[in-house]
C-alpha cells in the first residue's frame, strides 16, 4: 500500500502503479520518481534488462491465474457465442436459435439466418481474434518488441494489398488461392518493414519500426486504393480496409480452419522456445536453442495466422497489441500460458467488438476495425510512453 | 586568386537560390500549362490560348475557368502551404521526419471539418469561408493533445515519440471518423470518403477565396521569421544565447504552421507527405538557411501537388485518382528512405 500511495503523490497513472504492484514484492516501498519514469513495462521484455534498475524483479509465471483465465475465458467465450448468435437485426427468440442449431429446418427463414449468417460470423470472429492475438504474442516474444502487432508492422496492409491485386487481376479465384495470396502479402509487408529495419544505421528501435510500418501501410493502402479505383472494385476493397466479420461464409471458414488450427498448435508447441527467445537471443542460444530455426518457424506461424485472418476480416489492427499485453499482466511471462490464453482472450475481444459493432448504429454495422482502433490507440499511446528504449 | 570569404559564400548561395527558384518557377509554369490541357474534355493548345483570351466556346470556357483553373490554383496553394508548414515543423522540432500529416494535425483539422459538413444541414451552401477557421480549431486542439501526450517530465519532447504519438492519434481520429460517418446518408458519406482520400474537392473559386487570405497573411509572416528560424534550428541553449526568446518564438511559429496546414486541409482533404518531401528537396537544392529554404519549400510543394493532381487526373481517365493517393505513393517510400538514413 505504501508503494501505491507514494505513486499517487507523484502524480503517476494508476496503471503504472498496477505494474509496480505486480513487482512490489521485490521493490522497496520508496520508489523514487526517477526510478519510476525509467520503469519499463516488464523487465523481461525491455531488452535492456541487465541495466534497468528493476532488473532483479522476478520473472514470474502464474499457472493458477492462467488456469483461471483459460477456463473462465472459455466459459465467457461460449456465452459470447450465444449472445452473438442471438443478437442481430432480425429479432429471433432464443428458442428458435436453439432449434436452428440443434434441430435445423431449412424451410424456416429464421433458421437460415442463424445457420448461414450468424453462425459463420461468430465462428469467424473467434478464429480471427485468436489468430491476431497469437500472432501478436509470438511477435512480441520473438522480437522482444513490446509494440509488435501485425497491424502496426505492416503485415496486415501487405496482405490487404495482395488481396487487392488478387481481386483486380484474378477475379473469382477460389478462396483457397485467395488465402495464399494473403500469405504472400503478409510476408511482403513483414519483409519490407524488417528489411528497412536492417538497412537503417544501427537498426531500428521498436518505436521507429512502428513508424516504418505506418509509412509502409500508407504506401500499400494507397497502392491498393489506386488499384481498386482503376479496376472499379472499390467496394470490395473498402470492406477489407474497414474490417468486418459480417460477410463471413462457411466456405471461407472451411478453408481457413485447417491453416489456423495447424498454426495455433504450432504456436503452442513453439511456446517454450518463444519464452526462451523472450529472455534474449544470447540466453536462448546459451540454453541450447537453435534460434535461427525457431525464429523461422515462428515467422511462418505469424504469417499464416495474420494472413488468413486478414483474408477473412480485413486489416484489423491492435488485437495483437492489446491482448498479449493484457494476458501477460494476468498470467505472467511464460509463453506456454500466454499463447493459449491470448488465443481465448483475442477471440473474446473480436466477438464482443462484433456485438458492439451491431449495437452502435442498428441496423447499420460499424466496422470492427474502427471500434477496436478506438480502444487500441489509447492503449498504444500508453505503451509508447512507457517504452524507454526508443530514440 | 580570390579569397574565400563568408561574403562570397553568401553571395554564391544567394545566386544559387535565385537560380533554383527560377527553375522551379519555370517547371511550375510548364506543369500549369500541361495541367490545363489534361482532363476528360480535350483542349488543344490552340483552344487553350483562344479560351484564355476570351475567344473560346462557352463549353471550353466553362471547363477551363470553372473547373480546371480553380483546381490548379488550389493545388498550388495547398502545396505551398503544406510544404511551408512542414518546413516550420521540421525546423522547430529539429526533426527531419516531421510533417503535418504524420503528426496527426491534418487528421484533427479534418475531423472538425467533417463533423461540421456532415452534421449541419446546409450541404448546398456550406459557409466556405468558415471552414479554414474550423479546421484551425481542430488542428490546434490536436496539436495540443499530441504535445501533451508526447511530453515527458525530465525528457521533454523526443522527436520519435512525437511522431509516434501523432501517428497513433491520427489513427484514432480516422477510426472515430469512420464510426461517425457511417451514420450519414449515402451522398454525404460519398463526400466524406472522397475527402478522406485527399482529393481536392473544393474546386471552385469560392474555396480559393476562402484559402487565399490565410495564405496571404501567413506566408509573408513566416518569411519574416526566417532569421529566427535559422537561430532556432541550433540548440535551444545556443538560440537563447543568441538572444532569441525560444519558447515564445517556437509557439508563434508552431501556431503559424498549424494554421497553414489546417487552412490547406480544409479544402484539400487528407494529403500527406507533402510537408515532408517539400522541405527536404528544397534543403538539398538551396541549403539549410531559411531565407532561401522557406520560399524554395513553398515552390517545391506547389510543384509537387500540382504534378500529383495532374497525374491523378491523367492516369486512369475518365475517372480520377485522389491526389492524396498519388502523394502517398511518392511520399511514403521517401519517408522510409529517410528513416534508414537518419538516426533517432
Amino acid at each position: 500500500m505504501s508503494t501505491r500511495s507514494n505513486k499517487t503523490r507523484n502524480g503517476s497513472k494508476p496503471a503504472e502503479a498496477d505494474t509496480a504492484a505486480m513487482n512490489a514484492t521485490m521493490q522497496t516501498s520508496s520508489v523514487s520518481e526517477a526510478q519510476q519514469s525509467s520503469h519499463s513495462y516488464h523487465p523481461a521484455f525491455s531488452g535492456t534488462a541487465t541495466t534497468t534498475p528493476s532488473s532483479h524483479a522476478p520473472i514470474k509465471s502464474r499457472p493458477i491465474a492462467a488456469t483461471v483465465v483459460l477456463f473462465g475465458g472459455l466459459i465467457a467465450l461460449v456465452l459470447g457465442l450465444f449472445l452473438s448468435i442471438n443478437f442481430g437485426a432480425a429479432d429471433i427468440s432464443f428458442k428458435v436459435v436453439w432449434q436452428a442449431i440443434f434441430q435445423f429446418n431449412p424451410e424456416l427463414t429464421d433458421h437460415q439466418i442463424i445457420r448461414e449468417l450468424r453462425l459463420p460470423r461468430v465462428f469467424g470472429g473467434a478464429m480471427v481474434g485468436a489468430s491476431f492475438a497469437v500472432a501478436g504474442a509470438i511477435m512480441q516474444g520473438m522480437t522482444r518488441n513490446p509494440l509488435a502487432d501485425s497491424g502496426l508492422l505492416g503485415i496486415n496492409s501487405g496482405a490487404g494489398f495482395m488481396l487487392a491485386i488478387c481481386f483486380a487481376f484474378f477475379p473469382g479465384l477460389p478462396f483457397m488461392s485467395v488465402i495464399l495470396f494473403s500469405f504472400v502479402g503478409a510476408a511482403l509487408g513483414a519483409g519490407l518493414v524488417y528489411g528497412i529495419g536492417a538497412l537503417a544505421k544501427g537498426g531500428l528501435s521498436p518505436a521507429r519500426l512502428v513508424l516504418a510500418g505506418a509509412a509502409l501501410s500508407a504506401l500499400l493502402s494507397a497502392l491498393a486504393e489506386g488499384i481498386a479505383l482503376y479496376f472499379k472494385i472499390g467496394q470490395d476493397i473498402a470492406f477489407w480496409y474497414a474490417g468486418g466479420v459480417a460477410g463471413t461464409r462457411w466456405d471461407q471458414l472451411q478453408v481457413m480452419f485447417p491453416w489456423v488450427a495447424v498454426a495455433l498448435v504450432m504456436g503452442i508447441v513453439l511456446s517454450r522456445s518463444v519464452t526462451m527467445l523472450s529472455l534474449g537471443e544470447d540466453i536462448a542460444r546459451g540454453l541450447g536453442q537453435r534460434t535461427g530455426l525457431v525464429k523461422a518457424l515462428c515467422a511462418i506461424v505469424v504469417l499464416i495466422l495474420a494472413g488468413s485472418a486478414v483474408a477473412v476480416v480485413g486489416a484489423v489492427g491492435f488485437v495483437g497489441l492489446i491482448i498479449p499485453h493484457l494476458t501477460r499482466k494476468l498470467v505472467g511471462v511464460d509463453y506456454r500460458w500466454i499463447i493459449p490464453c491470448s488465443a481465448i482472450l483475442g477471440a473474446l475481444l473480436v466477438i464482443f467488438a462484433d456485438i458492439a459493432a451491431r449495437m452502435v448504429n442498428p441496423p447499420e454495422e460499424t466496422p470492427i476495425g474502427a471500434l477496436i482502433a478506438l480502444i487500441g490507440v489509447p492503449f498504444f499511446l500508453y505503451l509508447a510512453r512507457k517504452e524507454r528504449r526508443e530514440l | 586568386m580570390q579569397a574565400i570569404t563568408a561574403e562570397s559564400i553568401e553571395k554564391k548561395r544567394r545566386s544559387r537560390s535565385i537560380l533554383v527558384m527560377s527553375i522551379l518557377a519555370v517547371l511550375i509554369f510548364t506543369t500549369f500549362i500541361i495541367s490545363m490541357n489534361t482532363g476528360v474534355i480535350k483542349l488543344t493548345p490552340k483552344d487553350l490560348i483562344m479560351t484564355l483570351f476570351g475567344q473560346g466556346t462557352d463549353r471550353q470556357e466553362l471547363v477551363l475557368f470553372q473547373f480546371r483553373l480553380p483546381r490548379i490554383v488550389i493545388s498550388m496553394l495547398i502545396g505551398a502551404g503544406l510544404a511551408l508548414s512542414g518546413c516550420i515543423m521540421q525546423g522547430i522540432t529539429r526533426n527531419a521526419l516531421a510533417d503535418p500529416g504524420l503528426l496527426g494535425i491534418n487528421a484533427g483539422a479534418g475531423l472538425v471539418v467533417m463533423l461540421y459538413v456532415s452534421y449541419f444541414p446546409t450541404t448546398a451552401n456550406v459557409p466556405v469561408f468558415f471552414l479554414p477557421m474550423l479546421a484551425f480549431v481542430g488542428a490546434a486542439l490536436t496539436a495540443f493533445l499530441i504535445y501533451v501526450l508526447a511530453y515527458k517530465k525530465h525528457e521533454g519532447i523526443m522527436p520519435t515519440r512525437l511522431i509516434l504519438t501523432g501517428v497513433a492519434v491520427a489513427a484514432g481520429i480516422s477510426a472515430a471518423m469512420i464510426v461517425l460517418t457511417l451514420r450519414l446518408n449515402p451522398e454525404k458519406y460519398q463526400m466524406v470518403a472522397t475527402w478522406l482520400a485527399g482529393s481536392i474537392w473544393g474546386t471552385n473559386w469560392k474555396f480559393v477565396m476562402a484559402l487565399l487570405p490565410w495564405l496571404l497573411f501567413l506566408i509573408p509572416y513566416v518569411m519574416t521569421k526566417a532569421q529566427t528560424m535559422n537561430v532556432l534550428n541550433l540548440s535551444d541553449a545556443t538560440a537563447r544565447g543568441l538572444g532569441a526568446h525560444v519558447s515564445r518564438e517556437q509557439l508563434k511559429l508552431l501556431a503559424a504552421g498549424v494554421a497553414l496546414a489546417a487552412s490547406c486541409v480544409a479544402v484539400s482533404g487528407g494529403i500527406g507527405f507533402v510537408g515532408l518531401i517539400g522541405p527536404h528537396l528544397a534543403k538539398r537544392l538551396v541549403g539549410p538557411k531559411h531565407q532561401g529554404l522557406l520560399p524554395a519549400s513553398a515552390l517545391v510543394g506547389a510543384l509537387l501537388v500540382l504534378t500529383a493532381d495532374t497525374i491523378g487526373r491523367w492516369a486512369i481517365q475518365p475517372s480520377e485518382i485522389p491526389t492524396g493517393i498519388v502523394t502517398a505513393v511518392i511520399g511514403a517510400p521517401y519517408f522510409l528512405y529517410l528513416m534508414t538514413r537518419t538516426r533517432g
